[in-house]
């Protein structure tokens, strides 16, 4: 029942968290803090509204009053699917917020931590009021806001002109995302029964009663899909991700990649079940599709990149390619369903089950980019460069940040127990599924999709491999890397939560699948739980198709590697372990003789070599001749496909229409008021 | 419940047998005598009572993936039928068992660049590269078997496929199982994708992982690479070719299970050996020439199912 305060109670500690960071911007090392506090208040009060709702109910709501009764009602609602995403945004949150606190020492002296406070509070803030706003136009403010104060935080060390001209991409393309977003709710609005209305309410109504047109429907489709998936990154929207993730500071970056993307699958997964209604089989195979591409491109460019931030940030790429897999398969059962729900009622069970697996990854990948992120946030910490090349070594120097980042490369790395191998074992086992629809197109096409999803799974272990040796494994490659120290407390213990909570969802997932069926029925109709779920086991589908139990998985390991171990000591005597030099052929080793982070992607930057297009340059140096070489530069780098093919051809065409059109720049006043004349005039003989 | 316990332990017990039989083919072939078939538990036993040298560059992971890659490859055993079509298989289906194997592959390339050697780093690389390539047809050639099956359950594959006879036999058991046997090659590091027996650095794989690890901790890596050698020949033979396994907990049964078992196990054996024995290792940048090609057999494994099978 207190639900419904909890609602203004985290718009006002937010909001409070933003006048805190104004009023305490002269004591600096308060500032540093005090937002941080109440940001991290204002996520403890998320979570407890998440939880109240997802396991309680109720839709607790807060309204806003308008002065223009043509928009609607300015409602914010929780619903179940928006708690969810309460619960994702306000987890991520709790850890990154307590990160954050040792985390801006970082900028002590050189940027304002009262701007940081500011637009952190104010981004938290728009995150929350973006999954629970229930209004068009409601919500594409919220958007706004959330993509503004992104922005401004991607650009927050604004010396750094790398940085700036990475959020003006961001800017750019978040905005071109807007802009169809909003077309398609126009759309929608269009076709709103009765006195047109922006409610979400009304949009419902679309789907139910079967009121736009198909050639609308399908649009809608598109353009959302097209907006909603600049946001997330799919490919080929993806450019400013790579850019922009990495720019920001640390601690927005785990927000960023963690919590801002899913915004987008929150809003795909309610316009697409809720107001469209998924008819058309086409609609998820085309998903399905541009998922498949995004998962693979994704993790292709993540294996590549020697800065670690934007490898991480290839690594959401890739990641979202996976949860649109899901969402694409759940929409092939749901439309098939639809075609003829009396003979395919199972199939309604099938897409319930991929729409779990695309919410319980989203969760899963939340807590664990959160975790990389703010992982890679204190190797800069600590070295003061992003560059993978330099680093190595920091497993001794950071132990703790080391054992946590290891924790984070094991989720993504879809290792079993931790919650990415949930997700992604829950994903194969919905594209398996397929087998009950009986279309020759699905059938081929689906076992394409798995055959994507396993090399994405290695490759995306490959990458992790790569990024956590080079970071962590072996000598120092750097003066820096060699004097790293551990860093702050509470960045380990922002870090320790999430690396916690990612152990946990993978180990207790038979605990948390059942909540999240709760969200997947309000939005589907179908509740699987009783059939997903048996003790401890999870068992996908109707019928012994398989099972999987990640507890006892995790259970058994727990149990064999103390086991090992004593066996080990038990058998042939003691164990005695001395310390010595790694076998050198008689060459002493250095951080030079070590494989470099690019050396060790090498082979598949080869096999991968029509995508990559790499381009290798040798250059040698003489001195006096030729037979006296003085200096050999290697230098390599792939060629960036889409920038090229893609946006610069676009912007180019943009620039060239620009100049066309400056012909009526003629800088006279008379010349513009003639223009404004004549548009008049037209304008009132069309609009008569 | 006893006899799924008995079958998790003879995949152990027999691993080292297993490496063996293949040692003693080979030597054969070779015109050599070799050493005995159970040469490779003696030279775990001296493993075992050796002490082990650790880099001074390695950290915390060196020491703990020996322990985590040989408790990973146990729970990958219990999901194996051997010689009776049953389990523990609530844990895991395929999936978790490969992705179990995953792991295995995951701290053994880790443990390989920790401790800074130019060697284990190429290892490493070059064993992430394969998998890579190699995992989508491994896991495309087993799902063939699920579909014709219609479950992802090791045993129940296994359970179904023998106790129909032979109205389960397709063409797609063909392809996925000539599929899953290239993988098998490429993922136990057997030629012509990576030889076991060499000690060149420049061409070594698998053994460029283990190079710096010695004593107790080499013992246990050993162990692991054999038992994985072992799971997979039981897939290959109980998965695709499940004929003979028990059905049924009858001690008749199970004796023939076990003894079809063993023929079958040792028949995979002299094929490895004869393959071994007759070819050369690829060049590196040459091998996804061949793992493409079995790639396209497991997915034309399981188009063909949709093709020819549902009717």
């Amino acid at each position: 029942m207190y639900g419904q305060m909890l609602l203004p109670l985290l718009i006002s500690v937010s909001l409070a968290g933003t006048l805190l960071s104004i009023v305490t911007k002269r004591w600096e090392r308060i500032c540093r803090v005090a937002p941080f506090i109440a940001a991290l208040a204002a996520s403890v009060v998320g979570l407890a509204l998440a939880l109240e709702v997802l396991l309680g109910g109720g839709e607790p709501s807060f309204t806003i009053p308008t002065a223009v009764p043509a928009l609607g009602h300015f409602a914010f609602v929780v619903d179940r699917l928006s708690a969810f995403f309460v619960l994702t945004i306000s987890s991520v949150a709790l850890c990154v917020c307590i990160y954050s606190i040792g985390y801006t020492r970082e900028y002590a002296g050189r940027y304002s931590p009262a701007t940081m406070g500011l637009l952190f509070n104010v981004f938290l803030l728009s995150l929350f009021l973006v999954v629970t706003a229930s209004n068009a136009v409601l919500f594409l403010i919220m958007w706004e806001t959330m993509s503004l104060s992104s922005y401004l935080l991607v650009t927050y060390e604004n010396r750094d002109r790398e940085k700036v001209s990475a959020g003006l991409l961001y800017f750019v393309m978040t905005h071109l995302g807007t802009a169809f977003i909003s077309v398609a709710f126009i759309i929608m609005w269009l076709y709103t029964p009765g006195e047109h209305s922006f409610d979400f309410a009304a949009f419902r109504e679309l789907g139910a009663g079967g009121l736009l047109p198909g050639a609308m429907r399908d649009l809608a489709f598109v353009i959302l899909l097209i907006g909603f998936g600049t946001k997330a990154g799919l490919v080929p929207l993806h450019v400013w991700l790579p850019q922009a993730h990495p720019a920001a500071p640390s601690n927005v970056s785990a927000m960023m990649s963690g919590i801002m993307v899913k915004t987008a699958v929150y809003m795909l997964v309610r316009c697409y079940f809720d107001f469209l209604e998924v008819t058309d089989s086409w609609w998820g195979l085309v998903v399905l599709l541009v998922a498949s591409i995004s998962a693979l491109m994704g993790v292709l460019y993540a294996l590549m990149e020697d800065d670690i931030k934007r490898s991480l940030a290839y690594s959401t790429v890739e990641n979202v390619g996976i949860i649109f897999i899901g969402l694409g398969a759940a929409m092939v059962f749901q439309s098939y369903y639809y075609a003829d729900p009396l003979t395919n009622a199972h199939l309604a069970d099938l897409a319930a089950l991929a729409l779990i697996a695309v919410l319980f990854h989203t969760l899963a990948h939340s807590l664990f980019k959160g975790l990389l992120f703010m992982g890679a946030g204190s190797v800069i910490y600590a070295t003061h460069t992003r560059d993978m090349e330099k680093m190595g070594g920091l497993a001794k120097r950071m132990r703790w940040t080391g054992i946590l980042f290891f924790i984070g490369a094991l989720s993504v790395s879809a290792i079993p127990p931790f919650s990415g191998f949930v997700g992604e074992w829950l994903m194969f086992q919905s594209l398996l599924l397929t087998q009950n629809i009986n279309d020759p197109m699905v059938n081929v096409l689906l076992p394409v999709a798995v055959a994507v999803l396993a090399l994405t799974g290695a490759l995306a272990a490959a990458c992790f491999v790569r990024i956590f040796g080079a970071v962590f494994l072996a000598r120092p490659r750097s003066k820096h890397a060699a004097e790293a120290k551990e860093v702050p407390r509470t960045m380990l213990a922002g870090m320790g939560i999430a690396a916690g909570a990612s152990v946990l969802m993978g180990v207790l997932s038979v605990f948390i699948i059942p909540v999240i069926d709760g969200v997947t029925s309000s939005v589907l109709g179908v509740s699987i739980s009783s059939k997903l779920v048996n003790g401890l086991v999870l068992l996908p589908s109707t019928g012994e198709f398989s099972s999987m139990s990640p507890l006892v998985i995790g259970a058994l390991l727990l149990f064999a590697i103390p086991l090992a171990f004593l066996a080990t000591r038990r058998l042939g005597g003691r164990h005695t372990v001395e310390q010595g030099d790694t076998w050198d052929c008689g060459t002493p080793l250095n951080s030079r003789t070590e494989y470099s982070a690019t050396g060790f992607s090498n082979p598949i930057n080869r096999i991968f070599r029509s995508i990559y297009r790499p381009h290798t340059e040798v250059r040698t140096e003489y001195a006096s001749s030729t037979l006296v070489k003085r200096k050999i530069t290697f230098s390599t780098n792939i060629e960036p496909v889409f920038e090229r093919y893609l946006y610069a051809p676009v912007a180019t065409f943009v620039v060239a229409l620009a100049r066309r059109v400056g012909i009526i720049q003629k800088g006279s006043i008379q010349a513009y008021l003639a223009y404004i004349f004549v548009i008049l005039l037209v304008l009132l003989v069309v609009f008569r | 419940m006893i006899l799924e316990l008995a079958q998790f332990l003879l995949v152990l017990a027999i691993a080292p047998l297993v490496t063996g039989i293949i040692r003693k083919v080979k030597a054969r072939m070779q015109s050599r005598r070799g050493p005995s078939i159970f040469q490779p538990y003696r030279d775990l036993r001296k493993l075992m009572s050796k002490g082990s040298v650790v880099s001074h560059d390695a950290s915390w992971l060196f020491n703990i993936t020996p322990y985590v890659c040989i408790a990973s490859v146990a729970v990958a055993a219990l999901l194996v039928p051997v010689m009776y079509a049953s389990t523990f298989g609530f844990i895991g289906d395929l999936i978790v068992l490969i992705y179990m194997l995953a792991m295995m592959r995951f701290f053994m390339a880790l443990s390989a660049l920790d401790t800074g050697s130019a060697f284990g780093g190429m290892g490493s690389s070059r064993e992430m590269y394969i998998s890579s390539v190699v995992e989508p047809t491994m896991l495309l050639s087993i799902f063939a078997m699920a579909l014709v099956a219609g479950t992802t359950s090791l045993a129940s594959i296994a359970k179904l496929i023998a106790s129909s006879g032979l109205d389960l036999v397709s063409p797609a058991l063909f392809l996925a199982a000539a599929a899953f046997f290239i993988a098998t090659l490429a993922e136990n590091a057997r030629l012509p994708f990576d030889n076991p027996s060499t000690h060149l650095e420049l061409t070594m794989i698998h053994e460029a992982m283990l190079l710096e690890y010695s004593g107790k901790q080499l013992a246990l890596m050993e162990m692991a690479s054999m038992t994985k050698l072992v799971i997979f020949l039981a897939i290959l033979s109980n998965v695709f070719f499940p004929w003979g396994i028990a059905t049924e907990a009858t001690p008749l049964a199970v004796m023939v299970g076990l003894l079809v078992f063993i023929v079958k196990i040792v028949l995979l054996a002299l094929v490895i050996a004869l393959i071994e024995s007759s070819i050369s290792k690829m060049r590196l940048f040459r091998l996804p020439n061949l793992l493409t090609s079995a790639f396209i057999l497991s997915l034309l494994a399981v188009i063909s199912y949709y093709i020819l099978g549902v009717s």
